[in-house]
């Protein structure tokens, strides 16, 4: 289950539909260990497609090196789907290399209505999750050191 | 040459979990040879016909070795080696 924020499930839309027809990527980063996506951060699609993402590779560095310094992990790792269903491809599942993460889809292909759907990606295997958005996480019980946002 | 590597959350597995690990070598192969020696299996996480795989990042300090020769890419002592499986997939 992946319990997000309305802000964050709002902001990666918005990135998706901003860069479609390419597909747009990126990370919401959390604290270790809380499993709650806290920071939203756009990444800029390397390869410019509309059928594949790749985050750059300096930017990959910087981004792990800063999420490490503030002790925090990648969450969630999104990206979008210009032209077909929000569902992971036999390329997203066989390059997913992130066992904790939340593989968050977007497809944008209905330019009115959005679709969202998350997933783990283990060695290869695509397991769907159930989504559950909230306003706040002060409510989500998403663990004991909840912060209220700020 | 003694260097640090950063090993990413998915290999961690091979290193009792461990996030840094110490490992020798003048070259990034070298420097895998001997993680391999003492990490059994990450080189073939790493390795593939004689290359790096598509999807795997290494760096020594800032420099992705891709730009820098490789395999063969140079490494001193006391530098940072940083693996990252690259964040990539597509609709297809």
């Amino acid at each position: 289950m992946l319990t997000i924020r309305r802000d964050l499930v709002d902001a990666m839309v918005a990135h998706a539909r901003r860069d479609h027809p390419d597909e747009a990527c990126g990370v919401l980063a959390g604290p270790e260990g809380t499993d709650r996506p806290e920071r939203f951060i756009p990444m800029l699609n390397a390869a410019r497609s509309p059928t594949f993402y790749e985050f750059d590779s300096a930017d990959l560095l910087r981004l792990y090196r800063e999420m490490d310094a503030a002790d925090e992990v990648p969450v969630v790792i999104y990206h979008s789907h210009t032209a077909t269903e929000a569902y992971p491809s036999r390329t997203d599942a066989k390059i997913a290399q992130e066992p904790f993460a939340h593989y968050v889809l977007i497809s944008t292909r209905d330019q009115h209505e959005h679709e969202l759907r998350s997933f783990r990606i283990v060695e290869g295997v695509v397991t769907e999750e159930p989504v559950e958005v909230v306003e706040s996480y002060r409510f989500a019980h998403t663990g004991p050191d909840d912060v209220p946002e700020q | 040459m003694a260097v640090t590597v950063s090993i990413p959350t998915i290999l961690r597995t091979h290193t009792g979990g461990e996030k840094t690990v110490p490992a020798a070598g003048a070259t990034v192969a070298e420097v895998i040879d001997d993680l391999e020696a003492n990490h059994g299996g990450l080189k073939a996480r790493l390795v593939k016909d004689g290359a790096l795989h598509r999807f795997v990042n290494v760096y020594v300090n800032d420099e992705d070795v891709r730009f820098a020769g490789g395999l063969e890419a140079k490494v001193a002592d006391g530098d940072n080696v940083t693996i990252l499986p690259a964040v990539a997939g597509g609709a297809r």
